[in-house]
């Protein structure tokens, strides 16, 4: 396909990206609207950022939201406290309130020469005033510093990528301005793609065992956690380090329903509690 | 064309506004869609689709838009004949079909046939409720409109283009569809609000320095008041008999209520709430505790959230002694009344489909102890509910 835009996101050599992926990262960077990841823990959204930024040859400025930012830490900071202590002890950077504004996240990307790629990760766990804060900020690329009378302008809009985790309902003006994509989890092919480009000489009988033990256990109602990407590929890992072959992965016998080092799937003991007694024949989940 | 899409989006209610569609076009402009169907679903998804909710509502939406784009060309010899007749019988009468097939054969039929199914879905189904006619039929997924006749497709050269919508992979997350624990986890949450509550009484420290720091050094005390979570839930859960059913889904509600709340006391009850509740399940028999006592423990603020079925004998709700299990001094209804006195800010979730509200005397009669104030344990119906408790 033709387009003016110099690069295109195709996906990288350690980033499956589907094609939904692929056209809604693409579009929310030529339109310069923020682009808004969702999806369950562990499917790559943060990664997704960095692979972005990888594949585009642009630097990531990384802002990682706390249940304590505030909007305006991504713009800038007056350090107070700096310029109270400058001017009990006589120093002449006191006469300068530009000496006590620390930029933000938002500020390094905005002045950033090639124009930056920006992450806002888990949005949602800030205040729930959070996102609608920045809207003027993302919308214009632009903030009023009030301290020293400016205006901070982007020179080149940074392509930003924001992730939520789904803990808190974004304010609707804040989803009119951006792009959405919701990452599935994989499906049983995209899955082996992904495995490959992480352990490109698996064994192949190893990796389907491996991954029908996974998709199984996904299935197994009620678990509290379920699996995910990130934790399929660990597990991968420590198979491959202990070197477990693909038979023990197979086993028919009931009595062994936990795969070995499960550990690595199974992050709460409710629910291996919950898959070794289904093993055991305890049937339903309730009784 | 995009026009009609953008209504049709509107009248199957996801909340797409003209900026958004704005934004759709300026893409289009700049063709990131190209010349290719899927990547303009793909382009206009992730415009116009703030919410995963309504993924699989856009996906209807968007088939039925442009029906006809992917260039409608059955293969004949794809179509098992017997699948042909059977819709055919159910809409035409035998006359009409010998005269269609009089008129041009089996091309004629197909094409009248699926302007016939279309037809009769718009006029029974008034065209924003058609996702509601989903899995009634035997021919797949869809039901009666043509994409049961096109079944015989897959197999051929369109096969991509149609794909991807028609998978409906975001079912799940569609909010008419029942709840599961994540979908519970985030309607939960928006009875979470945290404000500032009570009186000035936490030194400010940042704005007390920004605030000195701006009076020369001169210290000037800012306080500001604490923050707390005030929302606090007694949860009453119905167990056992009717609600064997529905105990699933009710459990996965309160293990997702659990982590929401810092004030959250959970008690169970069978089918209707009488002088007894209890905390423990298991112990349901031997550790009971006087609903009065739980009435003077827990406050007027707290907001109450009763889940039942509400299925149960109509004199269980009116009549002293009408309880399946013991000997009741009073009637149910007396409870539940002394219950909502004690607290305003309450709300039945009942697991039944609404629609079969009417059906169930019990049901009716609690709705109206519960002054209407009674929702279907979906998304939709927990949004209502805590929107009334809010």
């Amino acid at each position: 396909m033709e387009s003016d835009a110099p690069k295109q996101f195709e996906g990288t050599s350690s980033y499956v990206a589907t094609e939904d992926l692929v056209v809604a990262v693409n579009a929310a960077i030529a339109l310069q609207r923020p682009l808004l990841v969702k999806g369950e823990p562990g499917t790559g959204k943060t990664v997704l950022a960095h692979e972005v930024a990888r594949a585009l040859d642009k630097t990531l400025i990384e802002w990682h939201v706390k249940s304590t930012t505030k909007a305006q830490h991504g713009l800038y900071e007056y350090d107070a406290v700096a310029r109270l202590r400058d001017s009990q002890l006589g120093s002449d950077k006191v006469h300068d309130i530009r000496n006590y504004i620390m930029r933000g996240k938002l500020w390094d990307a905005f002045e950033h020469e090639q124009g930056a790629i920006l992450l806002i990760d888990e949005i949602d766990k800030a205040d729930i005033e959070f996102p609608n804060d920045l809207l003027q900020e993302l919308d214009r690329m632009e903030f009023f510093v009030y301290e020293t009378k400016e205006t901070v302008r982007a020179k080149n809009r940074p392509a930003v990528i924001i992730t939520s985790n789904n803990e808190k309902e974004l304010p609707d003006a804040f989803l009119r301005r951006c792009f959405f994509h919701y990452i599935r989890f994989p499906d049983a092919d995209t899955m082996q793609a992904i495995v490959d480009t992480h352990f490109p000489g698996l064994k192949k009988e190893l990796l389907e065992s491996a991954l029908h033990a996974f998709y199984s256990l996904r299935g197994v109602p009620g678990l509290k956690k379920k699996p995910s990407t990130s934790e399929l590929l660990d597990w991968i890992k420590l198979l491959v380090a202990e070197d477990i072959p693909a038979e023990a992965l197979r086993t028919k016998d009931k009595k062994e329903f936990l795969p070995p080092l499960f550990g690595a799937l199974l992050k709460n003991e409710q629910d291996v509690a919950l898959v070794g007694g289904l093993a055991r024949g305890h049937g339903g989940l309730y009784n | 064309m995009l026009i009609g899409f953008f209504q049709a989006l509107r009248n199957a209610r996801i909340p797409v506004t003209l900026r958004e569609f704005l934004t759709l076009l300026e893409g289009l402009k700049k063709g990131l869609a190209g010349y290719d169907i899927e990547r303009f679903y793909y382009l206009s998804r992730s415009c116009l689709v703030k919410d995963e909710r309504f993924l699989d509502r856009f996906d209807l939406v968007f088939k039925k838009s442009f029906e006809g784009l992917e260039s409608l060309e059955l293969e004949v010899e794809d179509l098992p004949p017997e699948w042909l007749a059977k819709i055919a019988e159910r809409h035409f009468t035998r006359e009409e079909m010998e005269a269609i097939q009089a008129r041009g054969g089996f091309e004629e039929l197909l094409d009248e046939l699926r302007k016939r199914l279309a037809e009769q879905d718009e006029r029974h189904q008034g065209g924003s409720k058609w996702i509601g006619t989903l899995g009634t039929s035997p021919f797949g997924a869809y039901g009666f409109n043509p994409e049961g006749v096109r079944i015989g497709q897959d197999r051929s050269r369109h096969r991509r283009a149609i794909k991807v919508w028609d998978k409906r992979e975001f079912r799940d997350f569609d909010d008419e569809v029942e709840l599961g624990t994540r979908n519970i986890k985030v309607a939960l949450r928006r009875l979470r609000k945290l404000v500032r509550d009570g009186r000035d009484e936490e030194l400010d420290l940042p704005g007390t320095i920004h605030a000195t720091a701006n009076n020369a050094g001169y210290l000037d005390l800012k306080m500001h008041r604490t923050r707390t979570n005030r929302v606090k839930v007694l949860l009453f859960l119905d167990v056992g008999g009717s609600m064997d059913d529905h105990v699933r889904r009710v459990e996965e509600l309160f293990s997702a209520a659990r982590t929401e709340f810092e004030h959250l006391e959970q008690f169970y009850f069978h089918n209707c709430l009488y002088e007894r509740v209890w905390r423990d399940n298991r112990a349901r028999w031997e550790e009971t505790v006087p609903t009065f006592d739980v009435m003077r423990t827990y406050g007027e603020d707290y907001r109450v959230i009763i889940v039942g079925d509400a299925s149960m004998g109509p004199y269980e709700v009116t009549e002293p002694g009408g309880s399946v299990e013991h000997w009741n001094e009073e009637s149910g209804a007396t409870w539940m009344r002394r219950v909502l006195g004690r607290w305003p800010k309450a709300i039945w979730l009942n697991p039944v489909p609404r629609a079969w509200w009417h059906h169930t005397h019990s049901i009716r009669q609690v709705n109206s102890l519960m002054e209407g104030r009674m929702f279907p344990l979906t998304l939709e119906g927990l949004d209502a509910g805590l929107r009334e408790l809010r």
